[in-house]
């Protein structure tokens, strides 16, 4: 037996602070009528730092701070100067890269080798991407004056907190706006490195205001009514929320949601890649993923074969220590979250889906759960229904192309899917008959800021990346 | 999809009989996307490997080692030194384990057989016209048939890439059947030179068509053509070794060879080999590094692993 | 002699084709007729007739749905008088017909001007092309009554979304007569549906409708109500298309935004090798 010793990624790269304040107007600051929480890091359950809790003084704080850098030196500035400053943060992003990496995985508990090959990587060239955009907006086929809309409001998730956090953040600061964002109450400690980073680059003050806090902190920020813009990635039940509350006050809304994405594998599939992406669609980031592909669905005359490939490969995942730069699965990011995957997970068994797991041995402390897969599942289990939102798989099969369509777009959501078949021509024709705002055809969660992303139904609306994440933050 | 594996156990044997079962069998198998394996090899290659695990990856990766000289220039004399070496990797020190195997042309196998004799040291010798295979079936055999009656008792033999190319894949099954009848008790590695086959489709293809023909082992290339082994090449001959067994019970072993020169490179193989195939592999007797400048790198840093202090090339010999 | 006694118009619903009585039985008196006050099951009806025919209409080519809207205005040209005589002038029917000639150039453009391809890093295929949302609800403008309903309407569809439109309670008229006009120009039956009667039965039904994926609020003056309106459509999230009152200029370039509204981006990614 070939046994891996070992390697962890140090920790010593970052320097985590006892406690943290708010980061308004430029300066880290004390909540003046919320009180603290906690972050952890979910592989042990220590305690990583205090975080301070912002009410709704403190969102009124940001917002004026935001909408007076706003009118006085963001909004006025260059677009070739806003720029600058958005290269300026890419580049710090790229030199810092170790230390986001190291964080996030503390604080999310995600796999060092994933914040490290791909959130961290991706962050960087999101704002890389955006700061082009700065100073030619006139040219994104918007018309030929796209305005800025003012102050955003942005609460974002816990599953990639710092790509998330890029995803909003650049857009709008290369569109002209300013922000204040809301990290998950779980995951605050990259978004507060981000802040330090703002620091570092002289980014002007108020132009970024990151207050820290859970659900009432979230509501009051997307309530304020000096926000001109909502944007928001998180479940569909928060996304319906937010958009019954700002409805009437004409604040622009984008909405990025849940996801119960169908994978569909036809019998001429590349079968080894076939597999490789199964195992990419639904345990990457412990399968905390919206655009999962949480749905296998396998053509019948195959799926024995395919099924016995995808148990071998999943014999192969290393779950454990988020540090270790062999793991592939890390851990789950609350306990709260835990709770849910388990609950939904016995669910399965009990609605009478079988339930399989690769032989492997959990930690003893912090929130885990073993790569699961569930056969013999139909689409009235409410495993194929509900976004578990954790490393877990329903398998259902298809006997024709039509069949497979039918039961992939049959769901409240639309956010993305994956075809995997050799043939050209039908790669097309589902690609044309798929309810799903990304489609990946041999190939599966692929990100590129270039490249839109967002859902159709209830996966929510607008779109983030590209040219097309420009038109959320102007008014066009 | 490729057949199922015990039902269809007696129907391979028959596919030789005839061109057209053998082509639609191989056409048959499930298409490589290229993109895919790529990603899958560099990401195997980003495990992390250190300490115990270092260690133990080196010394089985020397053992793995084919230790090979194949020039025109090759002398008697220095093939002996290079079997000298193949037994005694690091003089210095006598817990270094031995090389898996040497390497030659056949001209070459008597005098390492001198050296190698009861050893547990193979003695591999190329044939069949290596590293073209440009010659008429009966001088290749010839060859074959030399190099074993000289003492090799592993052959490396060259498919026919051309008729392989052209579709011609009875010819090719028949020459590998005929090498293989040749090679008496000697175990034969049929090189597929994968950087002339040009995709994975064809490299998964004449994998299963060397191993349906009772090949011993499939290997990557003659080291003599710009492209040699790569990780995503060796990925899906590995995949292929591991459906083929899963088909016919019947387990076939891989050898990578040319273009790795690091133990980095080399240990990323052996996680290739821990995760796609898993310990059945990882031995000697099933999977092989092709290489001459590999066993040196392994040694100095085996020695680092031991002294902890980094070594430098005046101390490994150079044979 | 005496003169000749006219033959009055019945005006009734315009659903899947069809032109309907209310379900209801009902009607009610404007602009000196009777029309069809549409209930709540009339909206539902519509709903259906329109999810029913989004298969067709958005798989139609692009060129197909652009001369079926192009031959709209061919068949309005020969109908002016009529909407003259119902209260429209000469300058809007115009601009009625212009808009509809405007839209239907756009079939085959949009997704060329608002998709395409994304150079992504990596060795990829990557597109991203608009796609029709599906069923839209849309409130169409009091007035003006013929151009206000075209300029809702046309930029719905063309892009092969499905629509259930509540016309325009003060004067239905043009809207039933422009039923007439779709139902003469090759549109399939169920792309467009035209409900009458008052906002208050229909629309709210239409914005908490599940199967209904996109809302047009423009008609809707009432702040009160729209806000009302926005948040039933949150319980599915319809996308919702609410300009600001002063965007309703409309003799005005009416931009893309009422198309890119009602559009989904779907990006498509596939592997470049050999």
């Amino acid at each position: 037996m070939f046994e891996y010793a070992p390697a962890p990624e140090s920790r010593s790269v970052v320097d985590i602070k006892p406690s943290y304040g708010l980061f308004v107007d430029g300066k880290f600051v004390d909540p003046t009528d919320g009180g603290s929480f906690k972050s952890i890091n979910p592989a042990s359950e220590e305690v990583l730092a205090e975080i301070a809790e912002a009410g709704s003084q403190d969102v009124d704080r940001a917002v004026r701070a935001a909408r007076q850098a706003y009118e006085k030196v963001w909004g006025p500035m260059p677009g070739r100067d806003r720029a600058k400053y958005l290269y300026r943060i890419a580049r710090i992003i790229q030199e810092r890269s170790r230390e986001l990496a190291v964080l996030e995985s503390l604080d999310n508990g995600k796999p060092i080798k994933e914040s490290r090959d791909v959130d961290v990587p991706l962050v960087a060239a999101h704002f890389f991407y955006y700061a082009g955009w700065a100073d030619k907006l006139e040219h994104a086929g918007f018309g030929p004056n796209p305005r800025s809309l003012g102050v955003a409001a942005q609460v974002i998730p816990w599953n990639f907190p710092l790509l998330m956090l890029a995803w909003k953040i650049a857009p709008a600061l290369a569109a002209g706006n300013t922000v204040v964002l809301k990290p998950a109450e779980t995951t605050p400690l990259t978004a507060l490195l981000f802040a330090e980073i703002c620091q570092q680059a002289d980014l002007p003050a108020g132009v970024v205001n990151i207050v820290t806090g859970a659900g009432e902190t979230g509501r009051a920020l997307v309530e304020h009514p000096g926000v001109d813009k909502v944007a928001f990635t998180g479940s569909t039940e928060v996304g319906k929320a937010i958009a019954r509350a700002v409805a009437g006050t004409r604040k622009k809304l984008t909405l990025e949601l849940g996801g119960k994405a169908a994978n569909i594998v036809f019998d001429d599939a590349p079968v080894d890649q076939a597999v490789e992406g199964i195992v990419n669609g639904i345990f990457f980031n412990q399968g905390h993923v919206c655009c999962a592909g949480s749905r296998l669905l396998i053509q019948e005359s195959v799926a024995d074969r395919v099924l016995e490939s995808l148990k071998r490969r999943m014999a192969q995942l290393r779950v454990g220590d988020p540090l270790d730069k062999n793991t592939d699965i890390g851990a789950i990011n609350s306990a709260a979250q835990l709770a849910r995957i388990r609950e939904l997970s016995e669910a399965g068994s009990a609605e009478g889906a079988e339930r399989w797991s690769p032989p492997c041995e959990l930690p003893d402390r912090g929130f885990w759960f073993a790569p699961t897969i569930f056969t013999g599942v139909t689409q009235a289990h409410r495993i194929a229904r509900e976004e578990i939102f954790g490393p877990v798989l329903s398998v259902l099969t298809f006997r024709t192309p039509a069949e497979a369509v039918e039961k992939a777009n049959n769901t409240p959501y639309g956010l993305s899917a994956g075809i995997w078949t050799d043939k050209g021509s039908r790669i097309l024709w589902m690609a044309d008959r798929l309810r799903a705002g990304v489609v990946w055809a041999n190939t599966f969660n692929k990100f590129d800021p270039t490249s839109p992303f967002g859902g159709y139904k209830e996966s929510g609306y607008g779109r983030e990346g590209g040219r097309h994440g420009l038109e959320a933050y102007l008014n066009v | 999809m490729t057949a199922t594996a015990t039902s269809a156990r007696s129907d391979l044997s028959e596919l030789g009989r005839s061109e057209t079962a053998l082509r639609t069998f191989l056409h048959g198998l499930p298409g490589v996307d290229q993109v895919g394996a790529e990603q899958r090899a560099a990401q195997l290659g980003t495990r992390s490997i250190k300490t115990t695990a270092k260690a133990q990856a080196i010394d089985l990766a020397i053992r793995m080692v084919d230790l090979t000289t194949l020039e025109g220039a090759d002398t008697p004399g220095k093939v002996r030194a290079l079997a000298a070496k193949a037994l005694r990797p690091d003089p210095a020190d006598p817990s270094c384990p031995h090389v898996g195997a040497v390497c030659v042309y056949p001209a070459m196998v008597p005098h390492v057989a001198e050296v190698l004799r009861g050893s547990g040291v193979h003695l591999a010798s190329v044939a069949t016209a290596f590293p073209s295979g440009q010659a008429p079936l009966e001088i290749k055999l010839a060859d074959t048939r030399a190099a074993v009656a000289a003492g090799a008792d592993e052959i490396d033999m060259v498919i026919n890439r051309g008729a392989f190319l052209a579709g011609r894949y009875k010819e090719v099954y028949d020459e590998i059947v005929a090498t293989k009848e040749a090679c008496g008790d000697a175990h034969l590695k049929v090189i597929l030179e994968t950087g002339e086959l040009a995709t994975y489709d064809n490299v998964r293809r004449a994998s299963w068509l060397a191993m349906l023909a009772g090949g011993d082992f499939i290997k990557t290339s003659t080291g003599k053509v710009p492209v040699a082994a790569t990780p995503p090449v060796t990925l899906v001959m590995l995949e292929a070794v591991r459906d083929f067994r899963a088909a016919t019970g019947r387990q076939v072993g891989v050898k990578p060879a040319g273009g790795i020169k690091t133990t980095k490179d080399a240990i990323k193989y052996l996680v290739m080999v821990n995760e796609t195939v898993g310990p059945d592999w990882l031995d000697p007797d099933w999977f092989r590094f092709g290489a001459s400048s590999l066993l040196n790198d392994l040694l100095m840093q085996r020695t680092k692993l031991t002294t902890g202090v980094y070594a430098g090339p005046d101390y490994f010999t150079l044979d | 002699m005496s003169e000749r006694v006219a033959v009055r118009k019945t005006y009734k619903l315009f659903i899947g084709g069809k032109f309907p009585r209310s379900e209801s039985g009902r009607s009610y008196l404007v602009q000196d007729s009777n029309v069809s006050l549409a209930s709540r099951k009339d909206a539902r009806d519509a709903v259906v007739a329109a999810r029913a025919a989004v298969k067709g209409w958005a798989g139609a080519t692009a060129y197909n749905r652009g001369q079926i809207l192009y031959r709209v205005a061919e068949m309005l040209e020969g109908r002016r008088d009529q909407f003259v005589a119902l209260g429209a002038s000469a300058a809007e029917v115009d601009a009625a017909i212009d808009r509809w000639v405007w839209y239907a150039g756009w079939s085959d453009k949009l997704p060329q001007v608002y998709g395409g391809a994304n150079p992504v890093a990596g060795p990829y295929f990557n597109l991203s092309a608009p796609e029709p949302t599906g069923v839209v609800a849309v409130v169409a403008p009091e007035s003006p009554a013929l151009l206000g309903l075209v300029s809702v309407i046309a930029p719905a569809i063309v892009t092969g979304n499905t629509v259930v439109v509540a016309a325009s309670p003060s004067a239905p008229l043009a809207a039933v007569t422009l039923a007439e006009v779709l139902a003469t120009s090759d549109l399939p039956g169920g792309v467009v549906n035209i409900l009458t009667g008052r906002l208050s039965e229909t629309v709210p039904t239409l914005a908490a409708h599940m199967d209904v994926n996109a809302i047009d609020l423009t008609g809707v003056a009432d702040a009160e109500l729209a806000a009302e309106l926005e948040v039933k459509a949150a319980e599915n999230l319809k996308r919702v298309l609410r300009p600001a009152p002063a965007d309703n200029d409309w003799y005005a370039d009416p931009g893309v935004t009422r198309m890119t509204t009602l559009l989904e981006t779907k990006t498509v990614w596939h592997p470049k090798g050999v």
